[in-house]
């Protein structure tokens, strides 16, 4: 039995409109807890992160452009090559995945906002402030340089006086709880939120690699923010965690680190998983061969990849028989990994193939990421690793996965959404400049490298002498990097001329299946005007009338709850609006964090400024209560 | 304007207890985060007491009576969690207002026999890594208890002023769902502290 009803949608968008409006000016700004307004900061600050991050490696090749170079010392080196690291790993990689998450999430499974909107926004603030610090105690030559992976004892309070190892782990406290966040809520949006029928076979495969992707952002961070933690207490209050003289083990940072680390790939490498497997489909205009099997190998990498960590770690002297099982290990899960990139060859093999910027980068990334995973699985069998670690094959290796895996797929996913995102379509022919610019520099610069780690050249070495012979390729390597930087520039050009003078884009400009190309471009403060349903995995290429929800109560943020399995309409749940308090609790937190560094005290005082914020924040305000009283109905 | 196909949900509540609502799903959340937390700070004193020659290092184990006191309180505590849990899901507020405010001097109680807890370890946090890593857990587990204090004093207040929104009774119903997990998780925290270092 199917209900109609004659729907008048510009009466249901005024009084959308009434409830999900942000206040205007300044700080109604500030206030916004949109998933589309915290969405696009998170993704703005990202990159913003990433080209500075990128300015460094480009200071870095050019010291070592030519042997015995004197253009950069060592300690100011060592500074580079760790803030270079750790701000792509902490402050680019993994947020810029969950804020294309935190954006499109919501709209791909049909919903109004992000679960726990006001928790997103001091996710936000919070991730802002303390990548901002990052930088900041950089420019004071008091940025950390122990390496992205900061080491015990070197980092210890014996062999690192001063402040800078302190800086590295706040920055941790400072991204984790900004990306376990931002976890959570990705989960209960998935879990409860999704469109009325889109039971678990039909959420679409970016949203499950999402999900995957948070399941795993909260198992593994805990075991970094421990570690980060009990280092800052060995250096500030006299813990003996990791000093061998009192009964520590520096080894334990190493594990604690590594099962978080490596983990850690795997939350960067999934969500680009999901962006292919939404560029393959609408560019080969057919749904993704073998879902259930795509599904699983999101699965399997996700528990898989929490049996690798000891790799990171076989020139430490642990028992042989655990390192065979990590090895073993190791080697397993490049069976998902490859089993996914057979289902996107058969999607393409029948398609009707478009060949857009979009699908170049996964073209690339298709080619990138074979080699990096190939020299993964040389790296995974134990002899080989004792003979390259810490050399620059290690350095090729990682860049690989990591730029081919998660980076060339979020570049494609740019340009992929930024229509959605912004209205206006990016421009092809700079595209394919960019493309091509990212792809060559990319491998003039880093293919070298493995040649050069087999030549036996160290990593982080702040030059090399004249006879080692490595001065071509790595000037070689140097000329790639130029290349990368002029691609980057090429980027950010086109989408600044785009946000301008793009083409406009209307709805769904590629034609694609799924929910978020179902509203306007960009969508309006309450995504959709009526709630979507689905029937099919992908709604937009079937023909026949979708359903759409009606009877939600007015004047307030009304959110449409369904089940978990099979998303049937379960609860309406009213969801806060805009406020200064998650701003004012992340400047409180960011407060109590920094001040930490200085004295312990801090944490005994500051948390009194981030209870107040707290309070501030769920205490209901008089008119709130009173628009949420009128729409009360019991269960 | 022309009819389409419709599913009209204006017969459903606005909010709901359990697994049906999203604040709950929220908490679930969060209590696998700080559970993780709570097993890596056991794994790094296991890992450490299998390091050492001898444990506890360069101290007698802690004493005994405080930390059984406080084991005995936690556990009769959820009683009156219980009994508030059920009131606030049948949304009798008399009842809920009282058990909160019992519920809330149950935890005062706990705070500060915790203090004496503390004073009754043995050792300190800089003494050596034993000490380091006992102060790790028991400290994480005071914070949980601190926050989760905190918490529940403000849902008090919010219980107390009137008109109380349904969806309070359904953050009543999580906190005391939250404390179960302060609880359950003390028990193994508690045999670690107070029993490992006695069996050999």
């Amino acid at each position: 039995m199917m209900t109609t009803a004659a729907l008048d949608d510009a009466a249901e968008h005024a009084r959308l409109q009434a409830a999900w409006r942000d206040p205007p000016g300044f700080i109604g700004w500030l206030m916004r807890v949109d998933h589309r307004s915290i969405g696009k900061r998170y993704i703005a600050t990202a990159f913003v992160f990433f080209l500075l991050a990128g300015l460094l490696a480009v200071l870095m090749r050019l010291q070592l452009a030519r042997p015995e170079n004197g253009l950069i010392g060592p300690d100011l080196y060592n500074q580079l090559f760790t803030v270079h690291g750790t701000a792509m790993m902490f402050l680019f990689a993994v947020p810029v995945m969950e804020a294309m998450g935190v954006y499109l999430v919501p709209l791909m499974i049909g919903t109004r906002n992000i679960a726990f909107p006001r928790l997103n926004a001091f996710s936000y603030w919070v991730y802002l402030f303390g990548g901002s610090m990052l930088y900041i105690v950089l420019l004071l030559d008091a940025g950390p340089d122990i390496g992205w992976f900061n080491y015990v004892p070197l980092s210890g309070p014996q062999y690192s006086p001063g402040k800078r190892s302190d800086f590295w782990a706040q920055l941790i406290t400072f991204t984790e709880i900004s990306a376990l966040a931002v976890a959570v809520e990705i989960v209960v949006t998935v879990f409860k939120q999704r469109a009325p029928g889109m039971s678990l076979d039909r959420i679409p495969l970016f949203v499950w690699a999402m999900l995957v992707t948070s399941f795993m952002v909260i198992f593994a961070m805990p075991s970094v923010v421990m570690d980060s933690t009990m280092l800052i207490m060995d250096r500030l209050v006299g813990t003996h965690f990791f000093n061998p003289a009192e009964g520590g083990d520096p080894l334990l940072w190493q594990h604690l680190f590594w099962f978080f680390g490596h983990p850690e790939v795997y939350i960067i490498f999934v969500p680009a998983l999901g962006m292919i497997s939404s560029i393959v489909a609408t560019f080969a205009r057919r749904p993704v061969f073998g879902y259930l099997g795509m599904v699983l190998a999101l699965l399997a990498t996700g528990v898989l990849a929490f049996g690798l960590w000891v790799h990171h770690m076989f020139t430490t002297g642990l028992p042989a028989l655990g390192m065979s099982f990590f090895t073993a290990a190791s080697m397993m899960i490049a069976i998902p990994s490859g089993l996914q990139i057979f289902c996107w060859i058969a999607t393409l093999w029948d398609g009707e193939i478009r060949f857009a910027t979009p699908l170049l980068f996964v073209v690339g990334f298709f080619f990138i990421f074979v080699i990096g995973g190939l020299s993964g699985v040389m790296l995974a069998a134990m002899p080989l690793d004792w003979q390259l670690h810490d050399s620059y094959f290690v350095v090729a290796h990682f860049h690989y996965v990591l730029i081919g895996g998660a980076v060339f797929p979020l570049f494609g996913a740019i340009y992929y959404w930024f229509p959605k995102i912004t209205g206006r379509l990016m421009s092809e022919r700079v595209g394919r400049w960019n493309f091509w610019l990212f792809f060559i520099g990319f491998n003039v610069a880093f293919f070298p490298m493995h040649q050069l780690g087999l030549q036996g050249m160290p990593r982080r070495v702040y030059t090399y002498a004249t006879d080692t012979g490595w001065a071509d390729l790595n000037l070689l390597a140097t000329i790639g990097a130029g290349i990368i930087a002029l691609s980057a520039v090429v980027f950010l050009g086109n989408v600044l001329w785009s946000l301008r003078r793009g083409e406009r884009a209307g709805d769904n400009p590629w034609g694609a299946g799924t929910l978020e190309w179902a509203t306007s471009s960009p969508p309006p403060a309450y995504n959709f005007v009526h709630a979507p349903t689905v029937e099919s995995r992908y709604p937009l290429w079937e023909t026949g009338e979708r359903r759409v929800v009606t009877g939600m109560p007015a004047g307030v943020r009304a959110v449409l709850v369904t089940r978990l399995q099979d998303a049937q309409p379960d609860q309406i749940q009213i969801f806060p609006g805009p406020s200064i308090w998650p701003l004012l609790s992340a400047v409180a937190t960011t407060g109590m964090l920094v001040g930490s560094i200085f004295t312990p005290w801090a944490v005994v005082w500051g948390s009194l400024p981030v209870a107040i914020g707290l309070i501030g924040w769920f205490w209901p305000k008089r008119d709130e209560k009173e628009r949420h009283l009128a729409v009360e109905r019991k269960p | 304007v022309t009819p389409r196909p419709i599913i009209d949900v204006s017969g459903l509540p606005t909010y709901t207890f359990g697994h049906r609502s999203l604040p709950w799903w929220g908490a679930i959340g969060f209590m696998v985060i700080e559970g993780m937390a709570f097993a890596i700070a056991v794994a790094c004193y296991l890992y450490l007491r299998q390091k050492a020659p001898q444990w506890p290092l360069g101290a007698s184990p802690p004493g005994l009576l405080y930390g059984s006191v406080n084991t005995l309180i936690l556990l009769v505590s959820l009683w009156p969690n219980q009994w508030t849990k059920k009131a606030a899901e049948r949304e009798d507020l008399r009842k809920v207002r009282i058990g909160m405010v019992v519920c809330l001097i149950f935890a005062a109680a706990f705070l500060v026999v915790r203090v004496f807890e503390f004073g009754s370890l043995n050792c300190s946090w800089d003494t050596n890594a034993y000490g380091s890593v006992l102060w790790l857990i028991l400290g994480l587990h005071t914070l949980h208890l601190l926050t989760e204090t905190v918490e529940s004093a403000v849902l008090t207040a919010l219980v107390f002023a009137d008109p109380v929104e349904g969806k309070s009774f359904s953050d009543v119903s999580d906190s005391a769902l939250y404390w179960y997990f302060v609880v359950l998780t003390w028990l193994p925290l508690y045999f670690v502290i107070y029993w490992a270092p006695r069996i050999h």
